[in-house]
């Protein structure tokens, strides 16, 4: 079997996740890890260790940063000329990207997102973000695919030779057009909808005046305010800080949920948090039931302490 | 300028996932339907977009009959035209799906190509992260998904993409094809106005081909139950330490 | 609250209450508050809101209904719901868009006016100064309430919960699943849950769209249907905003579009019960894992709410540009005649039902059901609310889902007190039915049963009595009416009439216990001769109205009991529940078996007396005497009896027998110019000359025998049910007394004669509300024509002091005044006051 993997890099510096993809495709066959753009030399090193036998890096004076098309065409000439009969990439935006690219100019399926390839013409992928599997047919000359990320750990001290072959390849100008064109860092102003952490208030707040020292919280911790549905009706807040099914979703890295029973209106609102903190006198308040960390108290009393704690860390 | 958003019916379901008893599918029991999120902020994005240049924005979907509410919804918020392709329910692989969008787009495109073709990231049920792709190749056009900023000025498209450090800035031509990525804007909802105006027009319907390609799916199964345990971190401020250091973990100090 | 780990859960309980919804909290606190301990209350959601109608309810009350039980109870839920701090009053404003709705709203002034509630018929133009952002060209006027009010339902149902915790008496588990309802022979004795087991003495379901489910593990039925109520929210909307708080505006229904308006908050919530039914099944609910948002918020079918948007634009085109942010498919329960289903199940003892119950009177039937549990009967008469009200027939999916669907457009519709049911009808069939339908008969619908309420085969005695039939013009008083009905009315008092009382349920109670099992039970002496009968009340615990009914001694051991049809469910249920322990009565619903036949009139023993040969003369068989014999070689049993007023006799026959019964009276009748008469003599015209009482109607738990003017010149040395209590409502007098009047001029306003059907108020002659010492009004108990006196009659209860015979008062129909005049205080009957026609 002859399995080709490519290796995902930023100007050098390799996605974590393309190791994973590596160590998985060690188990399928002989390794061969292809590189590409701007800084692959740097990329390619230590990637042995991972099971590349080979590595592949894919010359071209027009490749420069990041381009769907242009890693595509490169990818597809080396795979196309070494007779590779899987080639993958992690389940991330760049690879999902260049291997559809890659299955779109081969006219082959392309299964995203796999989690296993157990039995030969079957392959076992993510539906609906994970929250189910799907069981495909999948019996080609050529499969393409990639892993699920974090579906495999990625492993090192595989002790493949990984010796570095520089393939130089074709390229059209047109290639060039989906180019990564310039990068900005972005310092926009923080709403509630784009905040990383949203520190949010409920009926357990008790008052308007509570607000302000989620308002000190926020502020320190670089997040915004929200509410639930009857903060705005007891009219202590603007209806535009609503939080849930009729007013702003949010998706934040953290949301703290201060005095929030987490009626089912307001959890749709929130639900995408990546992490879940909720503060609240009620142990069973659904809030509490289905935050990832809580702190069953009165909320007047823990987030004086945290505002002390984060001012302490911070000094 | 004008607007294709390619969107995707999917049911809307609820923390547990029933399927049918094939397991071709989801049991629609009890659950509604959407427009795949990815691809109800690219109908925003559109129409904001057609506001911002006087365009148009025409929907387009390949699915059951009944994906026409989904049209509808779209209609309501803003679209001026909307294109079913319909098929008997069952699910299409992304090739076949390609192709067959394909075709529609050609027979939409009769008086020249659409300046912007939207898809949406990702469907939120299948997830194949392909056929947008596999459209805008088919289309020789330039694609580049994931984008959560759009500008158009001149005839070319500044389209951003997140990554974890930065911005990632492309500049395509017109016609170009974008796959849309959530939280790029937040979708309006329809006003009575709109929604009253929505069910007024006309939804144009043309049969598809159906050209299978693969994967071809085999049956749908339900992961192992992954129970969410909440992590009791204390009962009084003396627990604030432990709430900053999730923070620390969650990068947000 | 901490929530309770497995070990923690108790292992013995007085009562289990199963829902933490607004009636499962209402009754725990109240429960509570009466004394109860060691109660239970499981959920399998989480507090405070676990996902059930509750949940999602509009929370919003218009206390003004026509029916006088719900009127109360929704009343009584207002001022809990204030006394708890977590009610803000409104107002509310019906607005109608037809003339039909106007009138309607005219016969609601007259409903608030009975129960004591103040509302005013208002313009467009009031209705706009109220409501600034409708347009007040699309409605010609409104009935608006002042006192419609807005409950914080979750927030009460946790203050109530937090009463019986600070009494110590409860421990609550939510997110605790009912896997089986446990019951040892026909008695329930525990809760099985996904924490362990609880014994119990009671169980109470108050579960609401999921209780036929639980219900179904114990073998009981609790007969509603999921339903869908659609409502959306609109906004934000910079008006509402401005007001700054949960509700600033009069909530709006537009009655015409079956529809509500109520502010939320910045947000307008738009509800509609336009739509198509759609029923659910209680197993098909999502799980709350399932759901998207939670149970019985299901997803909208955003199509059968279109054509309410359109609506709703039109009243308040505000609206349009608003946006619409959420929508659901709520659920809520629907039973086959719209009311609650509370009490004891029928099928097993201490199993308790409380639902299909609306926020609006949650609290009040929270007391309701807690008094039932406590003392055993409630303050306020349940008498439509009863679960042991429905026979089998309706406790069946079938006949739910039938009545339900056909409800559901009607939840705002104008209804008739006089309408029937279009669907699942035809169930029970008399033996006489075939007869029935050739002579025309017009079907009224009696505990299931097909009765004829009139038969137009009989249309040509109007023209013979034209003279003394008034012709209704209004349409609404000539509805589900036909002056065929004064016309056998009339013949029957000069000929004699046949008459089909096959909707009566009949029970057998036998064996050796049986004398004291009947003593217990009646208030009046049923220690009599075989072949003797009784008229007698049987009462509460409290010396209030259970029933009144007639008990035949046939044998020494055996007694039969002949109830209403529409009583016969609850009457069964209290006869059954009372049967000694020993085994020492047997009980049997011979219902099914048995046929009955009514023939009175002048005519009636001459034309009885050419199909028998039995002596039935006054002399062998008189009044409130029973005789087996034989008619045209049918084996039957005659009973001397009327309630229409005129000689003649019920006469029960095997049910397959019942039709050569019905051919050979029908025959021999020719000679006599016998015709048939249908429920609209024998049910309210007949009854009402003679004023004799119907329970539901003139007799109420709130009632007792003495009011009622059915309490006999000595009681009894057996002890029985209620007795106590009678004996000092003897020694206390009456409060009240029940009363006839005639109505003295008919003509409104617009120059016709108008006809109140029933729950009219009954005021002073200028127009003031009467309440009697126990606080309870008076108002029209029965309305009915008394062809023979001439006059339009009413039935109704006066403060004692004010029944004086001859004396003015007035009625109020369709928002206008009457006058009446007491024509009787007391049960004299108006027409034939000694009886004299009966006891020839």
């Amino acid at each position: 079997m002859s399995v080709f993997v490519l290796v995902e890099h930023d100007r050098g510096e390799v996605e974590p996740a393309s190791l994973e993809a590596l160590t998985f495709a060690r188990t399928r066959g002989d390794v061969t890890a292809v590189v590409v753009g701007e800084g692959a030399d740097q990329a390619a090193a230590g990637l042995g260790g991972y099971g590349a036998s080979h590595i592949t890096i894919a010359t071209n004076e027009l490749l420069a940063d990041y381009g769907p098309d242009a890693w595509a065409d490169a990818l597809a000439q080396v795979v196309g000329a070494a007779g590779a009969t899987e080639v993958l990439a992690a389940g991330t935006d760049r690879g999902n990207e260049v291997i559809a690219q890659l299955a779109a100019r081969l006219d082959l399926p392309m299964a995203a997102n796999v989690l296993e390839l157990a039995k030969p013409g079957e392959v076992l992928r993510l539906q609906w973000g994970g929250s189910l599997h799907e069981l495909a047919a999948f019996e080609e000359p050529m499969l393409l695919y990639t892993i699920s990320p974090h579906s495999i750990e990625a492993t090192g001290g595989a002790g493949a030779s990984g010796t570095v072959v520089e393939q130089p390849i074709e390229l059209d100008e047109s290639a060039t057009v989906t180019m990564i064109k310039d990068r900005v860092t972005t310092a926009e102003g923080i709403t509630l909808a784009t905040a990383p952490i949203v520190v949010s208030g409920g009926r357990g707040m008790g008052s308007a005046e509570a607000f302000d020292m989620l308002e000190e919280l926020a502020d320190l911790v670089g997040g915004k305010v929200g509410c639930s549905r009857v903060v705005t009706n007891n009219g202590w807040r603007n209806h535009r800080d609503q939080v849930g099914q009729t007013g702003t979703v949010v998706a934040p890295d953290v949301y703290l949920a201060c005095g929030i029973s987490g009626a089912i209106q307001h959890w749709v609102g929130m639900m995408n948090a990546k992490t879940v903190i909720a503060i609240n006198t009620d142990k069973d308040a659904p809030m509490v039931t289905k935050a990832d960390y809580a702190i069953v108290a009165d909320l007047h009393d823990v987030v004086p302490a945290l505002i002390e704690e984060v001012k302490r860390r911070r000094a | 300028m004008r607007i294709l958003v390619c969107i995707k019916r999917v049911p809307a379901p609820g923390a547990k996932i029933n399927l049918t008893g094939d397991a071709q599918a989801i049991d629609p029991t009890n659950l509604g339907f959407t427009i795949s999120p990815h691809e109800e902020c690219a109908v925003e994005e559109a129409v904001q977009q057609a506001e911002q240049h006087d365009g148009s924005v025409t929907v387009l979907t390949l699915g059951p009959a009944a994906a026409e509410e989904q049209l509808r919804s779209a209609l309501a918020v803003g679209a001026d035209a909307a294109f079913l392709m319909p098929t008997d329910g069952s699910a299409w692989d992304p090739m076949a799906t390609a192709r067959a969008l394909t075709a529609g787009i050609g027979e939409l495109e009769t008086d020249g190509p659409f300046d912007l073709i939207f898809f949406g990231n990702e469907s939120a049920d299948s997830g194949g992260y392909q056929v947008g792709i596999r459209v805008a190749r088919a289309l020789g056009r330039p694609m580049v998904n994931g984008i959560k900023g759009v500008a158009v000025s001149n005839g070319v498209v500044t389209a951003r993409r997140e990554t974890a450090t930065s911005n990632e800035v492309f500049e395509l031509p017109l016609p170009a094809v974008l796959g849309i990525k959530e939280g790029i804007n937040l979708p309006r909802y329809p006003t009575l106005k709109g929604r009253m105006a929505a069910k007024k027009k006309e939804v144009v319907s043309s049969i598809p081909e159906h050209r299978p390609g693969g994967p071809e799916l085999i049956r749908l199964l339900t992961p192992p139950q992954q129970t969410t345990t909440t992590v009791i971190l204390g009962t009084g401020p003396e627990a604030a330490p432990a709430l900053v250091d999730v923070l620390e973990e969650a990068g947000i100090l | 609250m901490i929530r309770l780990s497995d070990s923690e859960l108790p292992k013995q309980a007085s009562v289990v209450v199963i829902g933490a919804g607004i009636v499962g909290n209402c009754i725990v606190g109240h429960l509570a508050e009466m004394g109860w301990r060691d109660i239970v209350q499981l959920d399998k959601g989480p507090l405070p809101n676990p996902g059930g109608s509750t949940g999602h309810a509009s929370n919003f009350i218009f206390p003004v209904d026509h029916n006088k039980e719900m009127a109360m109870l929704t009343l009584d839920s207002q001022l809990q719901y204030e006394e708890m701090g977590v009610s803000t009053t409104s107002g509310g404003i019906e607005v109608a868009r037809t003339e039909e709705r106007m009138e309607e709203l005219r016969r609601r002034m007259t409903s608030s006016k009975a129960w004591g509630i103040e509302s005013h018929l208002v313009s467009p133009a009031e209705v706009k100064e109220l409501v600034p952002f409708i347009d007040e060209s699309v409605i010609i006027g409104g009935f608006y309430t002042p006192s419609v009010s807005v409950v914080d339902s979750l927030r009460a149902g946790t203050i109530m919960r937090e009463r019986a915790q600070a009494l110590d008496a409860i421990t609550i588990s939510p997110v605790t699943e009912v896997e089986d309802i446990i019951v040892e022979r026909g008695r329930v004795t525990g809760v099985l849950t996904d924490k362990g087991l609880i014994s119990a003495d009671h169980v109470l379901i108050a579960c609401g769209v999921w209780s036929p489910k639980l219900a179904a593990m114990a073998g009981a039925t609790i007969p509603l249907t999921p339903a869908v109520h659609q409502m959306i929210d609109v906004g934000p909307l910079e008006m509402l905003q401005a007001t700054n708080n949960e509700i600033g505006y009069p909530i709006v229904r537009d009655m015409d579009t079956f529809c509500y308006e109520r502010q939320t908050g910045g947000s307008m919530e738009v509800g509609s019960y336009a739509h198509r039914p759609i029923l659910h099944r209680p197993e098909s609910i999502p799980s709350i894992e399932e759901a998207r948002l939670s149970p019985t918020e299901l997803p909208l079918t955003q199509d059968d709410f279109d054509p309410q948007l359109e609506q709703a634009l039109e009243l308040m085109p505000f609206l349009g540009d608003a946006e619409m942010r959420y929508g659901i498919n709520g659920l809520l329960s629907l039973t086959p005649d719209g009311m609650p289903l509370l009490g004891e199940t029928v099928e097993v003892e201490n199993l308790w039902s409380a639902a299909a119950v609306w926020i609006k009177e949650g609290p009040g039937i929270g007391k309701l059901v807690a008094e039932w549990m406590t003392h055993g009967y409630p303050e306020i008469d349940p008498h439509s609310s009863d679960i042991a009200r429905f026979y089998d027939y309706a406790r069946t999916w079938h006949h739910v889902e039938a009545r339900t669907s056909e409800a559901f457009n009607k939840t705002y519709g104008i209804i008739h007190p006089r309408e029937q049911w279009d669907s699942d009808r035809n169930k029970r069939i008399s033996p006489f039915y075939v007869r029935e339908r050739e002579l025309g008969a017009v079907f009224f619908e009696a505990g299931g049963w097909e009765r004829p309420q009139w038969y137009e085969s009989n249309r040509d005695l109007v023209e013979t009595n034209a003279d003394r039939i008034p012709t209704r013009e209004h349409e609404w008083d000539a509805r589900w009416y036909s002056p065929i009905i004064n016309a056998e009315h009339l013949h029957l008092r000069e000929h004699v009439g046949m008459v089909d009382l096959s909707a009566f349920a009949i029970f057998d109670v036998t064996g050796p216990g049986v004398v004291d099992y009947i003593q217990h039970m009646a208030v009046n002496q049923c220690d009599v001769e075989v072949g003797r009968a009784v008229y007698t009340p049987i009462l509460t615990h409290d010396g209030g109205f259970r029933s009144d009914l007639t008990i035949m001694r046939l044998g020494e051991e055996h007694y039969r009991i002949v109830t209403g049809g529409g009583d016969g469910g609850r009457d069964s249920y209290w006869f059954k529940k009372n049967l000694p322990e020993d085994g020492s009565v047997n009980f049997e619903d011979k219902t099914s078996a048995i046929a009955t036949l009514g023939v009175w009139g002048p005519a009636a023993r001459a034309l009885m007396e050419s199909v028998t040969e039995d002596d039935i003369s006054n002399e062998a068989l008189p009044y409130g005497r029973t005789r087996e014999v034989t008619i045209g070689g049918i084996k039957a049993l005659m009973f001397r009896i009327s309630y229409v007023g005129d000689l003649g006799w019920e006469i029960y026959v095997p049910m397959e027998r019942g039709l050569q019964l019905w051919d050979t009276v029908w025959e021999a009748g020719q000679a006599h110019n016998v015709r048939p008469v249908g429920g609209g003599v024998y049910g309210n015209t007949g009854r009402i000359e003679k004023g004799y009482r119907l329970m539901g109607a003139e007799l109420e738990s709130e009632y007792t025998p003495v009011e009622a003017g059915l309490a006999r010149p000595r009681v009894k040395s057996a002890d029985f049910i209620g007795k106590e209590a009678y004996l000092k409502a003897r020694e206390e007098g009456p409060a009240a007394v029940l009363c006839t009047f005639t109505m003295e001029d008919q003509t409104s306003a617009a120059g016709i004669e108008r006809f109140p059907s029933g729950n009219e108020p009954i005021l002073t002659a200028g127009g003031e509300r009467i309440v009697d010492s126990k606080g309870r009004p008076s108002y029209v108990t029965t309305a009915g024509a008394g062809p023979s006196v001439g006059k339009y009659l009413l039935l109704g209860y006066l403060p004692s002091d004010l029944a004086v015979e001859g004396d003015d008062f007035s009625v109020m129909y369709m928002n206008e005044l009457y006058p009446i005049k007491v024509a009787v205080a007391g049960s004299t009957p108006l027409f034939d006051p000694d009886d004299s026609r009966m006891k020839l």
